[in-house]
């Protein structure tokens, strides 16, 4: 129990300057390796708490492949080098007091739950999808997630495939004077549009159309 | 302060929510980390209903942990996209310098 303390505080410590560096770093690259640090340590949070198959998953998601793709564009815009402004033109400062406020009031809001927050023990919960421990978290993860919520679950991966299209259809350009083979009109060219049979005369020659 | 309650995890969740939101209305340098303060926000939400999951030992909190995770992954690329298209067009991506809609 107490390694379990002394865990959770490294990793929450962690994860909450790693959270602070990302939205105070002058550098974007720098934002962008805070927040992989910052999920990874969200992860093994959710590892050590034995959620361990959303523990992998996110490692797998976020810092595989949502945390480079931040950092392909970080890149690929040439933004890097843009240096962070706090507080600096009177235009932005105006709405930093009110940003604050209302910050502040949403951490209160959040705690002030938190510590009221009491679970009935006489509540019958709606499903009855109790964690079994005999079988391990993705085995239990997979028995609901293919059959009380297959459709969610279907659901998720349009979901998915039209943010694919989306990104390909926004970012997809036509570049015009681009010399590139037409494989097309290539395959389809016939024999008796290309070479034609002539009968020379001798010192007449060959009247070509072109 | 020894045993690590539900209290502990979603105060967490909390301190990492509010992170995000000083993240989104302070955030004066590209709209990149405004993104990146969303997927903050995101992650926050997962932790709160990963704790509840586990505390209250019913399985459906991490399930929908998975769909906030797809939504997220659709959202960060979806909106790469639409930054990388704006910085195409007009070749910058500061916050101060976006005022089409003069807001």
């Amino acid at each position: 129990m107490l390694a379990h303390s002394i865990f959770f505080y490294i990793f929450s410590s962690i994860a909450i300057i790693s959270a602070i560096m990302v939205t105070v770093s002058k550098n974007t690259v720098h934002s962008v390796f805070f927040l992989i640090l910052d999920f990874i340590s969200i992860s093994c949070l959710f590892i050590m708490i034995g959620a361990e198959f959303i523990g992998m998953i996110m490692l797998i998601v976020y810092v595989g492949a949502v945390a480079v793709l931040f950092l392909f564009v970080v890149m690929m815009l040439n933004v890097a080098q843009q240096k962070n402004q706090w507080f600096s033109s009177s235009e932005s400062s105006k709405h930093v007091p009110t940003g604050l406020i209302i910050s502040v009031i949403i951490f209160f809001e959040l705690i002030i739950v938190i510590s009221g927050w009491k679970y009935k023990p006489d509540l019958i919960p709606a499903m009855s999808l109790n964690i079994n421990n005999d079988i391990t978290n993705t085995h239990s993860i997979g028995y609901v997630l293919y059959t009380d919520y297959i459709h969610i679950f279907q659901l998720s991966g349009m979901i998915l495939l039209v943010a694919m299209i989306g990104a390909i259809v926004l970012t997809f350009r036509q570049r015009s004077g681009v010399k590139k083979q037409s494989y097309f009109s290539q395959i389809s060219r016939e024999r008796q549009d290309s070479i034609e049979m002539v009968d020379v005369e001798s010192n007449k020659g060959v009247k070509f159309d072109d | 302060m020894i045993d690590i309650g539900l209290g502990h995890y979603l105060t967490l969740g909390a301190i990492i929510f509010t992170i995000g939101i000083v993240g989104i209305f302070l955030n004066r340098k590209n709209i990149i980390v405004i993104l990146m303060s969303i997927e903050l926000i995101l992650l926050a939400v997962n932790i709160n209903f990963v704790a509840f999951s586990i505390f209250l030992n019913d399985i459906s909190g991490q399930i929908f942990t998975l769909f906030i995770l797809t939504v997220a992954a659709a959202e960060a690329a979806i909106g790469l996209a639409i930054i990388v298209v704006y910085y195409r067009n007009s070749s910058t991506i500061r916050v101060e310098e976006i005022n089409s809609l003069k807001g």
